[in-house]
């Protein structure tokens, strides 16, 4: 393909996502901070001080406490969070188990006296409202898939973007920005530039932000796929009326286990596991291996295992890209990072716009200032 | 600015650095904690000492 040819796809690309990747690149900011800014803001709930050697209590009496707390509701996750939130188990329930995922009832129980520590209402604030803008413009699954391919329409846009940065720097010296002679000139040498230097961070972020728009879909082809073949013998069984215990279950899961700890439970019939099984999901104890998943089924009446089987690998692709999108795997330093190289692709966005903008001209004069190092319409000015 | 035509190499070389200094800043931290954060910091932070070095710095 010839200059003009990558400069159209550069063009028409860019166009049409630009507006959504500056929406993404505002709303993203706080989200890169958002455990900060939720400790900041909100009331923490802790569990109250006792003896660090105070036992846990039977998880049977934890699920008890739940549901006496809402008889009305179902238990459909419990999770743990034991480095930021000792001896507090989460536990998430619904009006039936098929209630749409963001309606849920949260209630934080004491992992040792089963006392309900809190009820927290859903947040609907700022920060809310931000992540709904960031993932799904408040359009459920379709919202979600659009951002995904105006994620991939940028990762086009990034590549042609460095194509057609050879002709450009043809006779410019890396770094160059002429800033003493147009404004149009001083803002395409910044965004060559700019766009130059983040480009793998932009590939990266882009990617991995396109592949989390696909994780409900991946989740319930998982289910579909690895959780039914092993659940097989089930097909033909009703669901189960009066679930076993789970502390029963766990201890199940535990001994099939070695160097992981638990982190989740997907409850019979919840969007994570079978309609008969609890599934008992454990991570790792090293930074890699914390991001990864091993889930564990466990019949949930009879308790009786079934031999788990390795992580598929579009769900460990699924579980990789999500550090890789947050920044949220190296620290305070790596955050700040995360938003000034943000703010660098607001630069590069906001730029690129500017350009277009600025002086309605043809595609061939274009051209010709980008095979001119910006020089042509210079000349013409 | 130089008048003469650099070559493919000369054009890339300073961008595939710094790409290759991201990239081994993106995955360090996921492989390890510790030394691995300060190296996924200062190969990461790279690439922003490099804006800033050239945005500030007064040219032609």
């Amino acid at each position: 393909m010839n200059v003009k040819a990558w400069f159209l796809v550069h063009k028409w690309t860019s166009l049409v996502c630009t507006l959504f990747l500056l929406l993404l690149c505002i709303t993203g900011l706080p989200l890169i901070f958002h455990e900060e800014i939720d400790h900041f803001f909100e009331e923490e709930t802790e569990a109250p001080p006792m003896p660090a050697d105070t036992p846990q209590a039977n998880l049977d009496r934890i699920v008890d406490a739940a549901l006496s707390e809402r008889p009305d509701a179902v238990i459909r996750f419990m999770f743990w969070d034991n480095e930021e939130h000792p001896n507090m188990s989460f536990v998430s329930m619904a009006k039936s188990m098929d209630a749409p995922p963001d309606e849920f009832i949260s209630l934080v129980i004491d992992s040792r006296t089963a006392a309900l520590l809190d009820a927290p209402e859903p947040d609907r604030g700022f920060m809310y409202i931000m992540f709904k803008l960031h993932v799904d413009l408040f359009a459920g699954l379709p919202g979600m898939l659009f951002l995904g391919f105006m994620g991939l329409l940028f990762v086009v846009a990034i590549i042609s973007g460095l194509v057609l940065y050879a002709p450009f720097m043809r006779k410019l010296d890396f770094g160059t920005v002429r800033r003493q002679r147009s404004s149009r000139l001083k803002w395409l040498d910044l965004h060559n530039l700019l766009g130059a230097v983040t480009m793998v961070w932009a590939l990266v972020v882009g990617l991995t932000g396109s592949i989390n728009t696909l994780s409900p879909l991946v989740i319930g082809y998982w289910q579909q796929d690895q959780f039914a073949t092993m659940a097989a013998d089930y097909q033909d069984q009703p669901a189960p009326q009066k679930l076993g215990s789970l502390q029963a279950s766990v201890n199940t899961a535990d001994a099939a286990i070695q160097n992981m700890h638990m982190s989740f439970i997907a409850w019979p019939g919840s969007q994570f596991s079978t309609k008969h099984h609890y599934a008992i999901f454990y991570k790792g104890d090293t930074p890699l291996t914390a991001r990864l998943l091993q889930p564990v089924l466990v019949d949930a009446q009879s308790s009786k295992l079934l031999p788990p089987e390795p992580t598929p690998w579009y769900v460990t692709t699924l579980l990789m890209s999500q550090p890789l999108h947050f920044g949220d795997y190296g620290a305070m330093p790596l955050k700040i990072i995360w938003a000034l190289l943000d703010l660098a692709t607001i630069v590069v966005l906001g730029s690129g716009l500017y350009l277009w903008l600025g002086r309605r001209s043809s595609t061939a004069r274009r051209v010709a200032e980008v095979k001119s190092g910006g020089l042509a319409e210079e000349v013409n000015a | 600015m130089s008048s003469n035509r650099k070559t493919l190499w000369q054009i890339f070389r300073a961008p595939l650095l710094l790409g290759l200094l991201s990239l081994t800043g993106l995955i360090g931290a996921l492989v390890g904690d510790g030394l691995f954060d300060l190296i996924s910091w200062a190969t990461l932070g790279s690439a922003l000492a490099v804006i800033a070095w050239y945005w500030a710095k007064p040219t032609v």
